[in-house]
């Protein structure tokens, strides 16, 4: 059997999958990235490995891609491709009916437009500020003191959400605490914040031209009360599964399942 | 495509004696005169001579050579301290003096430079002693008021009118357009005294007939160079070697070694079209640069496309940073004052449309030039040149199969330059150029790509 492997070195996390010949996740890993690039990556790949119950060296992951903005320190691999048109591939991988792509990762939000072939057509992403990103929700989250898998559910218990008017991640912390200082609840604080986040989301959506269907991949894809505002602003639902927050990582392991079995180097990618 | 910059068969065997000395002529030459001018700016006061501020969009350098003033663009001097990764020092100064972070980065590198005494990297300016400017950049007029403050020197501001819409621009013949010709001309005569009055000089219609040649032959050179870059594979990249032609169409303008220099640019560049010689690297993708070039991390950013095959053929900012001369408008030289006005109101627009409503015009460019991707690239400290990129890029795919990519960085602020996210988004254009030339390969239908 002959297996492929993708490591996507995220800023704050490290994901990485290993397929199969059939296509199949047979192992994964998700760990905080910290201040090692090249050992989380290295890190990821060994517990994606264990997990899937293979050993490298006998039975062969004949092609690994790096992605994410670590990507050119996944020494090992032999390949780097962005995580943008691997989110692209994972996503229409994961739901063939996927003609946009919303990623929102730790600090970047990606709007990619797709084919049926998960090729990238265009994309759009937020410039160097952080708004709108899974950032804006950590600080949510450091502020509130709330975990940041409980920010989703939190929010969703509110049904008169606040007002975020700051888009800048650093003066969100202290208008949420003006909120607090106020007396707002903290779910309506929470909901307004993801609101907040959605509507910068949308804005990039719209630059590419929204088309159904729309997938929602990236870390911050976990969170159910994103996911609920996102589809709110749409007017539909939006696809996710639990694999979203691997599906950068998915991506590349399908390219790199792609050069083994084509055996060439397609231009798309550049030689480690 | 080929990855092959020469094209073999249209060069047989070795090189002949003119590839040596032709082939890289401009850039030696154009680094020679750059200094040059430096040389003559930080010896200037030695030799009595006076200065006059001016900026590359309307810099009136013709006129002002002819009362013998060196030129100095606040504008340039700026960019080659970004170049030389010292400009954070200078606008550091400068927002410590109470400038806002949100302030061009050339305005306040120049407040820097003013507030050391005109130290700079490539030699030390010379005070001004007047400053003149259109209003093609609202900027212009705020930053001369404060060397008129600095020095209690005569600024003046040459309102030139702008296009009436989106793109449109009355012509000879319309009542708009003889009113505007005849509001710049008297405008000109004002400007005239003024100069008299600061150098002393008495106006000499000849010596402006003199530069006014000069800058004819410059700019007939320069709209053949541009349009030279539709050869297969391009002979120059339009944002490097562009950007340093750039530097001498301004510095020389209207002076005879700009004329000679740009004819030699010229003729370098239709040897390399005929023998099929082109940049240094790999073409695989040919591309257009709209905005600002990245100076902070000038090199790098060069890199970045060409190691992935991309080659700019195409430029907005060589025609709007060459003052609107791209346009083509040749003076009359039996009628110098009068066509000095003209020239001063066509290429003031032109340069103004080619920022505002570049979007036709890159279209335009696809099939003559082979475009496949157009580049924006919009700068924190520049709103003028920024605003409307998104949309731009929008209707530039809407006009046009080509792929596009907008990043954000600054012209000037390496603290506002990420270079990882723009490697990433780079990177990722590239890749979407290959898929489009694959699935065009594959013969998708023209509509998959949208």
């Amino acid at each position: 059997m002959t297996y492929a492997a993708g490591v996507d070195v995220g800023s704050t996390q490290t994901k990485a999958v290993i397929i199969d010949g059939d296509l199949r996740i047979v192992g994964r890993a998700l760990i905080d990235t910290g201040s090692s690039v090249t050992l989380a990556a290295e890190r990821a790949y060994e517990i994606a490995l264990t997990e899937a119950d293979i050993r490298e060296e006998q039975d062969g992951v004949g092609y690994i891609i790096g992605t994410g903005y670590g990507r050119y320190r996944v020494t090992f691999g032999d390949s780097q491709t962005t995580e943008i048109s691997c989110h692209a591939r994972g996503a229409v991988h994961m739901f063939p009916g996927t003609h946009t792509v919303l990623d929102m990762g730790g600090q970047d939000t990606k709007a990619i437009k797709v084919n049926p072939n998960g090729e990238v057509l265009d994309f759009s992403m937020n410039d160097k500020c952080a708004a709108g990103t899974g950032r804006f929700l950590g600080a949510a989250s450091a502020a509130l003191e709330i975990p940041l898998d409980d920010l989703g559910p939190t929010a969703l218990l509110s049904d008169r959400p606040v007002k975020i008017s700051t888009t800048c991640t650093v003066f969100a912390e202290s208008e949420i605490l003006s909120w607090l200082g106020k007396g707002k609840k903290t779910e309506d604080i929470l909901l307004g914040v993801h609101q907040s986040v959605g509507s910068r989301a949308l804005a990039l959506l719209r630059r590419v031209g929204i088309e159904r269907e729309v997938t929602f991949t990236g870390g911050v894809a976990r969170n159910s009360g994103m996911v609920e505002v996102i589809s709110g602003l749409l007017g539909f639902p939006v696809n996710y599964s639990e694999e979203s927050h691997f599906m950068g990582a998915l991506g590349a392991a399908l390219f790199a399942m792609d050069r083994i079995r084509s055996r060439q180097v397609p231009a798309m990618t550049s030689e480690a | 495509m080929s990855t092959d910059t020469t094209n073999q068969s249209s060069r047989p065997g070795e090189p002949d004696a003119q590839h040596d000395s032709i082939v890289g002529r401009g850039n030696r030459e154009g680094s020679r005169l750059f200094r040059q001018w430096y040389e003559e700016l930080t010896t200037a006061p030695e030799r009595g001579e006076k200065a006059a501020y001016v900026f590359v969009m309307g810099s009136l350098a013709e006129l002002l050579n002819s009362f013998n003033l060196n030129l100095v663009f606040p504008e340039i001097n700026g960019l080659q301290t970004a170049v030389r990764h010292v400009s954070e020092s200078y606008i550091t100064q400068a927002e410590d003096y109470g400038y806002n972070s949100d302030v061009c980065g050339y305005v306040k590198a120049d407040l820097g430079l003013q507030l050391r005494g005109g130290d700079h990297p490539m030699g030390r300016i010379p005070r001004p002693d007047i400053a003149v400017y259109t209003g093609a950049c609202n900027t212009y007029i705020k930053w001369a008021e404060i060397w008129e403050r600095l020095y209690g020197i005569p600024i003046f501001t040459l309102d030139v009118p702008g296009p009436r819409a989106a793109g449109r621009l009355p012509g000879r013949g319309h009542v708009d357009y003889d009113n505007d010709l005849r509001y710049v001309a008297g405008q000109i005569e004002e400007l005239i005294s003024v100069l008299e009055n600061v150098t002393g000089t008495r106006f000499d219609v000849d010596r402006l007939r003199e530069a006014m040649a000069y800058a004819n032959t410059m700019t007939t050179a320069w709209v053949k160079i541009l349009e030279l870059n539709q050869s297969r594979p391009a002979v120059y990249d339009a944002v490097t070697d562009g950007t340093s032609y750039l530097g001498v169409a301004n510095g020389f303008r209207g002076r005879p070694e700009g004329a000679r220099y740009f004819e030699e640019v010229l003729e370098e560049l239709e040897y390399k079209a005929a023998t099929g010689i082109g940049t240094s690297h790999d073409q695989r993708h040919r591309l257009a640069f709209v905005g600002v070039p990245c100076y902070p991390i000038y090199r790098r950013f060069s890199e970045m496309f060409t190691e992935r095959g991309g080659v700019f053929v195409g430029s907005t900012y060589t025609w709007f940073a060459s003052g609107g001369w791209n346009s083509g408008y040749l003076y009359d030289l039996d009628n110098p004052l009068e066509s000095l006005a003209e020239g001063t109101l066509i290429t003031s627009r032109e340069a103004m449309n080619d920022m505002f409503h570049a979007d036709r015009l890159l279209a335009d460019m696809v099939e003559p030039f082979g475009l496949d991707g157009v580049v924006f690239h919009g700068i924190k400290s520049c709103r003028t040149v920024s605003s409307g990129l998104a949309d731009s890029r929008r209707a530039v795919m809407e006009l046009a199969d080509v792929g596009t990519l907008l990043i954000d960085s600054d012209h000037m602020d390496p603290r506002s330059v990420s270079e990882a996210q723009i490697k990433n988004r780079v990177d990722a254009f590239f890749e979407g150029l290959e898929t489009r030339k694959l699935l065009a390969a594959a013969g998708e239908p023209e509509g998959s790509r949208r």
